[in-house]
């Protein structure tokens, strides 16, 4: 049964007010809370440690699983390994994310080890979402690994957003593209308090004809800290570009390090990173349109990391 | 109506205090009043008092009688105050759509915020949800800019050289803009300026140079002795006023 708390999680991280449509697992302080599958989606659970295979149909169009976590119990500590297997050919929505309500003193953490494999010509777009609330002392710990393996002609955006309430992440993303695959990141993250968000991405581009677009933005606010590094590795006939943009406020501190590697003279591979405070230009701007400073600096904000 | 009484304004340079604004005195009740006079005669600093983004080292600002000397910048726009800046400002995320419904205060439809671009001359379906971003170029940015202004319809609306960057085409319907802008919401347009077209149109002309008022009247008051004045003496100006 789900509570309230719970409940409100759900609704940060996976936009969820009722029973979702369709395929889904809701994994709630380490326990299975609700699932359904569909006629082509399946959703096992793993016998050898924890978590779940999600089995997605050859072909399978327009449909979507929503497989969100959330804790409320202070210092639950867990890793669960999720291993997606997309058939050729399918095109599908995967919602994940995982939200902490920590009342306690403990750490509360969630260890989620991802694994995507996306079959011929597949299509996927993968929305997670990191949230942590409660007036506990005790930290919110998130440290999802994504392992991607992409088959030729797949393509896969991946969406994922940390607003609020995580007092340390790490967050690991590998990926290997076959030819004419594509893969686009975008990540989104606000750091606040002392809170910690390090990013690493490595993506190799094995395959002809493969690309990869790593799109960072994020806001360091307070005391802060984040760190963004990314490789993409052209090892063929292929496009990569990374960004990385964040906004630093306060005494936060960012670290941007970006790396491509040409393995191959036909690999064409662009990397950027800028960090800098918010404009005072800006500020002026939206103050001369009747915003007072506070709503200039949050309006620029949100617009940022919309 | 806009009273400025004794403004001066001095910044720090690398020698010394440096006045910008000197001992100005000027009543705004027009429709239009054109703000003209050479580069670095304190033209920008002095629409920039106005608006509240510098503060005046002596004198007072009276806006409809009330004193908003030591208003800020929000607290002047929330008066009805409105600043087209002359180098429009970029924003990474924030959308034309968002600017525009900023600037209105409200929430507006896409329609609403396509007839703002519409007026500017921008194809609106091409815009409205792009960044205000650098993809966008200066001219483009400058219709924004203008657009913003429209969408505020306050009594008193401040533009900065709106004619820079435009294009010829936009520029014969900037005039159409101006009108349109006061016809809608009237109040007092106050535009700095160095293009006779717009001179033309300005129901009180005011020359300011080397920080002040050197001459102000009507078009016909002002005009020919200006355009005489700087064909003879200052071939740049001549250059700028077509």
């Amino acid at each position: 049964m789900i509570d309230e708390i719970q409940k409100n999680l759900l609704r940060e991280i996976a936009d969820l007010h009722a029973v979702p449509e369709g395929a889904y697992n809701i994994r709630a302080n380490g326990e299975k809370a609700g699932r359904a599958t569909t006629e082509n989606i399946d959703i096992v659970t793993k016998e050898d440690k924890q978590g779940i295979d999600i089995i997605i149909k050859p072909f399978t169009k327009n449909e979507s699983v929503h497989i969100p976590v959330i804790i409320s119990e202070s210092g639950l500590k867990e890793v669960v390994y999720n291993d997606f297997h997309i058939g050729e050919g399918a095109n599908v929505v995967i919602i994940a994310g995982c939200g902490i309500h920590n009342c306690g003193t403990q750490t509360a953490e969630h260890s989620g080890i991802h694994t995507f494999y996306i079959g011929k010509n597949a299509n996927v777009r993968y929305v997670e979402k990191h949230y942590g609330d409660g007036d506990g002392t005790g930290e919110n710990i998130m440290n999802p690994t994504t392992e991607i393996y992409m088959e030729e002609g797949s393509r896969m955006e991946m969406e994922t957003t940390q607003i609020k309430g995580v007092s340390s992440t790490v967050r690991n993303t590998t990926a290997k593209l076959a030819a004419g695959a594509n893969l686009v990141v975008k990540e989104k993250i606000m750091t606040h308090g002392t809170q910690l968000a390090e990013t690493n991405f490595v993506v190799d581009l094995d395959g002809d004809g493969s690309g990869t677009n790593l799109i960072s933005r994020s806001v360091a606010k307070d005391r802060s800290h984040q760190i963004f590094r990314s490789n993409i590795r052209g090892n063929a006939k292929c496009h990569g570009h990374t960004e990385c943009d964040a906004i630093i406020m306060d005494e936060a501190t960012v670290a941007a390090i970006p790396e491509i590697t040409a393995n191959s003279i036909e690999a064409s591979l662009i990397h950027e990173a800028a960090i800098g405070k918010i404009a005072g230009e800006q500020i002026i701007k939206l103050m001369t349109l009747g915003l007072d400073e506070k709503e200039a600096e949050e309006q620029i904000i949100s617009g940022f990391l919309k | 109506m806009l009273e400025l009484r004794n403004i001066s304004f001095s910044a720090d340079t690398e020698n010394g205090t440096k006045g910008i604004l000197k001992n100005v005195n000027l009543t705004v009740d027009e429709r239009f009043v054109a703000i003209t006079g050479p580069n670095g005669g304190g033209k920008s600093t002095l629409a920039k008092v106005i608006a509240g983004i510098l503060t005046p080292t002596e004198g007072q600002i009276l806006l409809d009688g009330e004193d908003i000397t030591n208003l800020s910048i929000t607290e002047r726009a929330r008066r009805g105050v409105s600043f087209a800046f002359q180098q429009p400002v970029r924003f990474k995320g924030i959308t034309v759509k968002d600017l525009i419904t900023l600037a209105a205060g409200k929430k507006i439809g896409v329609s609403e915020a396509c007839e703002y671009l519409s007026e500017v001359g921008l194809c609106a379906r091409d815009y409205i949800n792009r960044e205000v971003n650098a993809s966008l170029s200066g001219g483009e940015l400058k219709r924004i800019e203008i657009a913003t202004v429209l969408a505020r319809g306050t009594k008193l609306s401040l533009f900065d050289e709106p004619e820079a960057g435009i294009d010829l085409w936009s520029f014969n319907n900037l005039i159409k803009v101006f009108e349109n802008l006061y016809a809608k919401k009237g109040g007092s347009i106050f535009i700095i300026s160095h293009q006779e077209r717009i001179l033309n149109i300005a129901d009180k002309i005011v020359v300011v140079a080397n920080g002040e008022i050197s001459r102000t009247g009507t078009k016909d008051e002002v005009l020919p002795a200006l355009l005489g004045k700087a064909n003879a003496a200052c071939p740049t100006l001549s250059d700028k006023v077509i």
